[in-house]
């Protein structure tokens, strides 16, 4: 779907992208601020703010509703920014593009929704490398109605295995929930082999695309999931705003979530009928400004030069795995070879906090923690790991700063 | 500033580490010094280490053990992270072998003003320093208070 962006990959001026997110022009404690969290959540370029800005200024008016003409155009906006989505990620159809406040509400959704038709016994296989928004509301849900989660593991290479998966399956498996991209590790789940696998056994499956969807082009209809989550954020565009992609057959059958406005057909006293997707999942008024600014967003990633994109930010980091890996007293976690804009590493005999503290004086921010990944940790054998990612906008600099920094961090904690 | 120095053994304290502290450099000079008082400080034996006595709110593991000793409290502290160590053993030197009334009439967040610590750290750093004080205060509110 973005062969026209592939098409133009000839020429990816870096500097130029950069100099769009204005916050890396600054300093932080005199350093110039060096940005290495990415995968936390995105800078915004230029674009994305005054896009939201200009459509508050000029444009803005509650949508689906309104019979005046500033409405009308509102409503256009917001309809736009959905079928920007869409068109994103190859979704069939605008109606399987159901807008959440983020990829945890999405996931929130499908357990609501799809979570509704499950009965005591089912079972949702999950593996233990998932954000804790791929396993809290599975935990809640198996509480509820008495389902079995079944846990897979990641390899060595930080890869949860299609192998693992299909010898998971069981006539009770009724939803597989996995990560198309490790936030901790960084490294790329084979996805499309989950798909095929769990369709064979006539489950469904839900794929977190919140770190994915930053540093690949995304088809859903190739992968042939079922529910696709991610949130605008990480994408460079606003909080407050994410995506859960559903096939049209669930857009079409499943029961309604959260009730309210918006989501509603006729509401009398002896009852309720309700719309059509998207709306019938999206009660109240949505995000309407947070709309238009992921679909800023979305503009802004597709006019880039993907394939350079993925070229610049597989150099940067190699460079940032390679710094991390010549320092003898540095762990890195996930893959010995394999570049990835994300990754968790510790320094031997220190605290990921004393890291973390360390290199915020020399303007470096990363994140040290448990990732919102407890059971990867506890699989790991850590309590927490520093992270470092990187963006569209990282730059040779910033791995450079980062590992100068982390030199020091060593020197006076070690 | 002579004529202003404290007559209670807290604040004595206060200005022994104030003086230190003076001495120091910027951030990386105060850091060191924080990290060495860290590992200076004897560390918590594991038994110890439990989820009665970690102290909650701290962005890293930290433990407190606070033992009634005749009319003063001592205390003792541990983390797992280098910087909160030795926060926590600066902390301890203040308040460890203090009478009770000494430790809920010490202001921490002065103190740390002071030293400058306050603004070095981060905000969830200092929420996990403000979890251990709150922490110091409850037990010496608490052992002050007559059983009963």
């Amino acid at each position: 779907m973005t062969d026209a962006a592939h098409v133009h990959s000839v020429h990816f001026d870096a500097a130029a992208v950069r100099a769009q997110f204005t916050v890396l022009s600054s300093t932080e404690n005199g350093h110039p601020l060096c940005f290495l969290d990415t995968a936390a959540s995105a800078q915004k370029p230029g674009s994305v703010i005054d896009a939201m800005s200009a459509f508050q200024r000029s444009s803005y008016a509650n949508v689906h509703r309104g019979l005046y003409g500033l409405a009308a155009r509102a409503t256009e906006a917001f309809e736009a920014a959905r079928e920007a989505v869409r068109a994103f990620v190859n979704a069939p159809d605008a109606r399987c593009v159901v807008f959440t406040r983020g990829a945890t509400e999405g996931i929130n959704l499908v357990a609501g929704t799809f979570g509704a038709t499950l009965r005591a016994g089912d079972e949702i296989v999950l593996s233990v490398m998932e954000h804790h928004a791929n396993i809290v509301p599975w935990q809640m849900l198996a509480a509820a109605r008495g389902l079995k989660l079944v846990w897979l593991e990641p390899d060595a290479e930080g890869v949860v295995a299609p192998q693992a998966l299909e010898a998971a399956m069981t006539p009770r498996t009724r939803l597989v929930a996995l990560s198309h991209m490790s936030n901790v590790f960084g490294t790329v789940q084979p996805a499309e082999a989950y798909c095929a696998i769990t369709r064979a056994h006539g489950a469904a499956i839900l794929l977190d695309g919140c770190q994915a969807v930053v540093h690949q082009d995304i088809d859903v209809q190739a992968l042939g999931c079922d529910f696709y989550v991610f949130s605008g954020h990480k994408l460079y565009g606003p909080t407050g705003i994410g995506v859960c992609i559903m096939a049209e057959a669930w857009a079409d059958s499943l029961p309604p979530w959260q009730g309210g406005g918006e989501m509603i057909d006729r509401v009398s006293r002896d009852g309720v009928s309700f719309n059509v997707a998207p709306h019938r999942f999206e009660a109240g008024t949505p995000a309407i400004t947070e709309a238009v600014g992921l679909s800023a967003a979305i503009d802004f990633v597709r006019t880039l030069p993907r394939a350079a994109v993925e070229a610049h930010e597989r150099g940067l980091g190699a460079r940032l795995l390679l710094g991390l890996r010549r320092r003898n007293s540095v762990d890195v976690y996930g893959p010995a070879l394999e570049a990835r804009p994300v990754v968790a590493f510790n320094l031997r005999g220190a605290h990921p906090h004393d890291v973390a503290q360390i290199l915020d004086r020399r303007g470096v921010c990363i994140r040290a923690g448990h990732h919102c990944a407890q059971p990867l940790m506890t699989h790991l054998g850590v309590t927490a790991t520093a992270r470092a990612s990187l963006g569209v906008y990282s730059s040779a600099d910033d791995v450079d700063q980062f590992l100068d920094a982390l030199d020091l961090a060593g020197r006076m904690l070690m | 500033m002579t004529d202003s120095r404290a007559t209670d053994p807290i604040s004595r304290t206060l200005d022994e580490i104030a003086e230190e502290f003076a001495l120091l450099g910027d951030w990386e000079e105060r850091y060191g010094h924080v990290i060495d008082l860290g590992r200076a400080m004897p560390p918590l034996e594991a038994a110890l280490k439990t989820e009665a006595t970690r102290v909650r709110g701290c962005a890293s593991q930290v433990w407190l053990v606070a033992e009634p000793e005749g009319d003063v409290i001592r205390f003792r502290g541990d983390s797992d992270a280098h910087i909160v160590r030795g926060l926590v053993a600066l902390v301890l030197r203040l308040v460890s072998g203090r009478r009770a009334g000494d430790i809920l009439a010490f202001d921490a967040q002065a103190a740390f003003r002071r030293l400058g610590l306050d603004t070095a750290l981060s905000p969830q750093r200092s929420n996990g320093l403000a979890s251990m004080v709150a922490r110091i205060r409850a037990e010496a509110q608490r052992l002050a208070t007559p059983a009963g």
